[in-house]
């Protein structure tokens, strides 16, 4: 098993406050994300901008977190055999995790380096498999983290702070 | 800044949803791709995106980028299911004949004069 985390410039101590207090969530959305179905990914994320935006979420935050979790639902459809994408609200951020049946990623450091990309001939053709999604995700959240096992199931979870 | 509807008289386009008004669009730019995730990282929410790009999950990207209109270079024309998505995300799709290149460049000259 593998493990990947990052950290913002400054957000290492908000992150393990947040993780130890381990708060209830306001609000918990969880949606399906099927292999393949590109028409199907992408509502999650959708759905948690849309109530992101009624909460009055800031626009610059709310596009941070909608370029994060539309990046990291793509991946679990073109990627994996499917999954769920579950968010946590809570009062100053928020929280997403996808978990995935598999085949899971062998070498994260790879994954991670812009460029790098395994999409077949479907995802490309939609115009994905830039291999920029993973650094997108990196780029726009306060906090990441990638659990994966070869063969096994990958998740996937970010934290950004409102 | 500049209005969306002096750019779309311009390169001669047409507005595939009309229920948006290119007079209240206000831009500083473009971000020419065909990449989506180049466009979910580089993209800016005063910029239109120039693509050849015309299938639904291009409107996802434009929604979560938060790019305000979509111009389709080379007469690209998209189905009308993918216009209404876009009115319903309330983003603008433009076509036009010419290609990324000149599109591109009248764009460059007009924010440039
Ligand atoms: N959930 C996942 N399961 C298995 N492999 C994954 C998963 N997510 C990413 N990967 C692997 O990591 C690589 C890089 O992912 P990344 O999102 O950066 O690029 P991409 O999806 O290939 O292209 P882009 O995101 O630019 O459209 C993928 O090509 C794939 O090999
Ligand atoms: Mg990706």
């Amino acid at each position: 098993m593998a493990e990947y985390r990052f950290f913002a410039d400054g957000f290492e101590e908000r992150v393990s406050d947040y993780l130890s207090n381990k708060p209830e969530a306001d609000v918990e959305l969880e949606f399906a994300v099927p292999e393949k179905d590109f028409n199907t990914a992408g509502k999650g994320s959708s759905e948690l901008k849309n109530l992101l935006k009624r909460l009055g979420v800031d626009s610059e935050i709310l596009r941070r977190i909608a370029v994060a979790s539309y990046e990291a639902e793509i991946n679990v459809a073109a990627h994996s055999q499917g999954g769920v994408m579950k968010s946590a609200v809570h009062d100053e951020l928020i929280h997403v995790s996808f978990i995935d049946s598999g085949p899971g990623i062998g070498d994260i450091e790879q994954a991670m380096v812009p460029g790098f990309s395994t999409a077949d001939d479907l995802v490309r053709e939609l115009g994905f498999g830039a291999g920029l999604g993973l650094p997108n995700i990196k780029k726009n959240s306060d906090a990441m983290r990638i659990v994966s096992q070869e063969g096994g199931s990958t998740t996937l979870e970010f934290l950004i702070f409102f | 800044m500049m209005k969306l509807a002096n750019y779309m008289a311009a390169i001669d386009g047409t507005n595939h949803t009309p229920a948006i008004d290119p007079e209240e669009i206000e831009i500083l730019g473009a971000y020419v791709s065909d990449m989506l995730s180049d466009v979910m990282g580089s993209a800016k929410p005063d910029q239109v995106w120039i693509t050849i790009m015309k299938h639904l999950n291009v409107i996802a990207v434009a929604s979560m980028t938060g790019v305000p209109a979509i111009i389709l270079a080379k007469g690209n024309v998209p189905d009308a299911a993918v216009c209404d998505k876009a009115l319903e995300e309330s983003i603008c799709i433009i076509s036009s004949k010419l290609s990324t290149f000149e599109l591109s460049g009248i764009l460059y000259s007009m924010l440039k004069a």
